[in-house]
């Protein structure tokens, strides 16, 4: 009896360790079960769309992932991308000769600037994350209808060039994913192997002894503020590139698909926790679901409810494997 | 030293936020004037910019004070708050495009009993909570047109989709019911409606709805979009994934929107009606309602300046005032309205 629960338990911890292991077998699962159901899924001209779809979130959930390390959150994402997203759009309508180059750095800009003000109001003046970016997050909306005055820029108002940012492809893979692929190796490694990358976990799992080990953990929160505005700037122009229209409310409410992305991929709210793999897949489910439920006839009123259940059902598994982790390392203790 | 500029950077903060939403305080007060209010569903759609703004031309024409609201986000929720205030700040009438039919009805019969005059315009609300709905055009025209221009475009043979807006949304529904009544004539036999696909207004869904109906339908013909932003998000990929010609995007849209998608030919052409009629129509009977003139009965004559004289009619739900036919967007007259709205 004992022996069967501590096999249960080292599976548990197992799992635990390689939890990457247990999201790609979920996903490998869903995708059979949508490919019975649609023969049409798993092809190429389908997988391309999704993972061209999907672009947009990886590059967002691996900016939230920083942050939600640090015990953080950032609420204004979705105000930040559709106020870059909107400037650079009526920036190119402007100058339609303008470098599509410039108007990516342009947006960056305008995301980097979002992110510092908020980076400012929780690390130096400390204010809540949550209540921080909630202000931001309205602050930023209004920015953007007030700059465009309340209007859309439309397709016939930017130029080809802007509009191929998102619809060009080199060596026949479409840009955006191989802007999203440079992203995630870049913060692979950042995350992995800098020391201002290691610094942002231990930050997040023990901000006192982090700060006695000598880390300016003031300067770790500006610098992961920063950097979730200048991928959600950047994320902007490939947003407004993408769809050829820059809208008041664009990616309203996204900055919750962001976050359920990363919760899916093993991140803790708590801080401290999350692996860049992990967000990579939790991204990619989510882009799933979002590809394959049209594809399958579900009603429109389940969609969302299949979607929700699905995050719990992640989420509860994380805790459930947390928690029998714990205790047998508990138990371990004892002996 | 270092307070001081942190105190400083947070007043410039707070500046910023108040400049950016001082711009969009109701106008309160007045003198005397009839104070007419729309309620549009959320801020920052150039439609309902126009819609207002059509709406505070009738109103200024005729000597009245016109209060303009919006929330943010469209929800039913805010809209109800909206009308609340309104009750309270005791404005003589209420124009309403609803986020949801029957969910403002408590709110706006509350209205009603304080004799406020209430009617709805472009998305209505049910026939208990209103006096009258000023309609776009008639639902029932806007249903058939849709389906007799893609059956023109496919020479009536062929499968179609419909790319909706939200599944609640009550004017969408109505026009596809009588798309759906419309197809059902003999002269369409050959033309089979595949699916009604929800892009909910939004352009990742739209466009995941779309690319998913190109997938399941390799034979697919046409999609029929009666939202803006879905027929701009199918057209969109229509166009990136070269389908011009074999497969096409017809539908409702704004012109400055669908401008690009006319002139390169993923939509042959679209309609809409004008936005600034509807809104002006509405601020004509809002006056009317207050005046006396029309109770909101059906028979009931009224003037609305420009646009002529308009009767009100019996509608499936309470009276309606219909605009008239839905208006035609294309290759011809699309590079003047493209800048108008």
């Amino acid at each position: 009896m004992g022996d069967r629960l501590m096999e249960k338990q080292s599976i548990l911890s197992v799992i635990a360790k390689h939890r990457e292991a247990g999201l790609i077998g979920f996903i490998i699962i869903l995708s059979i079960v949508f490919q019975l159901l649609n023969p049409k899924f798993l092809t190429i001209g389908n997988l391309a769309n999704l993972i061209t779809n999907t672009t947009i979130l990886i590059i967002l959930a691996v900016g939230m992932m920083l942050v939600l390390i640090t015990r953080g959150i950032d609420l204004s994402i979705g105000s930040t991308l559709a106020l870059s997203g909107m400037t650079s759009s009526l920036f190119v309508s402007a100058y339609p000769g303008l470098n599509p180059l410039l108007a990516i750095l342009l947006g960056i800009m305008v995301g980097i600037i979002c992110g510092i003000i908020l980076g400012y109001l929780v690390s130096i003046i400390g204010i809540l994350p949550i209540i921080a970016s909630l202000g931001l997050m309205n602050v930023y909306r209004g920015l953007t209808f007030w700059s465009s005055g309340g209007g859309w820029v439309s397709a016939h108002q930017m130029p080809a060039s802007f509009k191929g940012i998102a619809t060009s492809s080199f060596l026949g893979v479409n840009t955006l994913i191989l802007i999203a692929i440079a992203i995630f190796l870049f913060f692979y490694f950042f995350v992995n192997y800098t020391i201002t990358g290691r610094q942002i976990y231990a930050v997040g799992s023990n901000p006192e002894s982090a700060e006695i080990t000598g880390i300016n953990s003031k300067k770790i929160l500006l610098l992961v503020y920063t950097i979730m505005g200048g991928l959600s700037g950047l994320a902007g122009v490939l947003w407004v590139s993408k769809f050829a229209s820059a809208q008041g409310d664009t990616a309203s409410g996204y900055e919750l698909t962001v976050i359920a992305a990363c919760i899916l991929g093993g991140v803790s709210i708590a801080g401290g926790v999350g692996r860049i793999t992990g967000v990579l897949l939790g991204a990619i489910l989510l882009g799933i679901l979002d590809n394959a439920l049209p594809l399958i006839d579900v009603s429109p009123f389940w969609q969302m409810g299949i979607e929700g259940g699905i995050i719990l059902f992640a989420v509860l598994f994380n805790v459930i494997v947390n928690r029998a982790v714990q205790q047998n390392e508990l138990a371990r203790r004892v002996v | 030293m270092k307070r001081f500029v942190n105190l400083g950077l947070l007043m410039s903060l707070l500046l910023v936020f108040l400049a950016a939403c001082g711009s969009n305080q109701p106008a309160e007060g007045g003198d005397g004037k009839a104070k007419h209010a729309v309620v549009f569903k959320n801020t920052g759609n150039p439609y309902g910019e126009k819609e207002m703004e059509g709406f505070k031309n009738a109103i200024e024409d005729l000597g009245g004070e016109a209060i303009l609201r919006a929330p943010d986000d469209p929800s039913v929720e805010d809209q109800v708050k909206i009308i609340e205030e309104l009750i309270s700040q005791q404005v003589d009438s209420i124009a309403v495009v609803a986020n949801d039919y029957d969910g403002l009805e408590p709110a706006l019969k509350k209205a009603m009993n304080k004799g406020i005059k209430v009617l709805s315009l472009d998305s209505a609300v049910n026939g208990d909570s209103r006096m009258v709905h000023v309609n776009q055009a008639d639902p029932e025209a806007i249903g058939r047109t849709q389906i007799e221009a893609v059956s023109e475009m496919i020479d009536g043979k062929g499968q179609i989709a419909i790319l909706s807006a939200t599944s609640q949304a009550s004017n969408q529904n109505l026009w596809i019911e009588w798309m759906k009544k419309e197809l059902e004539k003999p002269e369409y036999k050959d033309i089979e409606l595949v699916k009604v696909a929800y892009g909910d207004d939004l352009r990742d869904k739209s466009v995941s709805e779309t690319e998913a109906l190109l997938q399941s339908y390799p034979d697919l013909k046409a999609i029929v979009a009666p939202t803006t932003v879905g027929i701009a998000a199918a057209a969109k990929v229509i166009t990136d994934k070269g389908l011009i010609g074999d497969v096409v995007v017809t539908g409702l849209g704004l012109p400055s929107e669908m401008a690009a998608y006319i002139e390169n030919g993923a939509t042959p052409w679209m309609y809409l009606w004008n936005p600034l009629d509807v809104g002006y129509l509405a601020g004509h009977a809002s006056h009317s309602l207050v005046e006396g003139d029309i109770t909101g009965e059906a028979g009931d004559k009224f003037k609305a300046g420009e646009l002529g004289e308009y009767e009100i009619i019996e509608g499936e739900d309470g009276t309606e005032i219909l605009l008239g036919d839905p208006f035609r967007f294309d290759k011809e007259n699309i590079e003047e309205w493209k800048e108008i709205y």
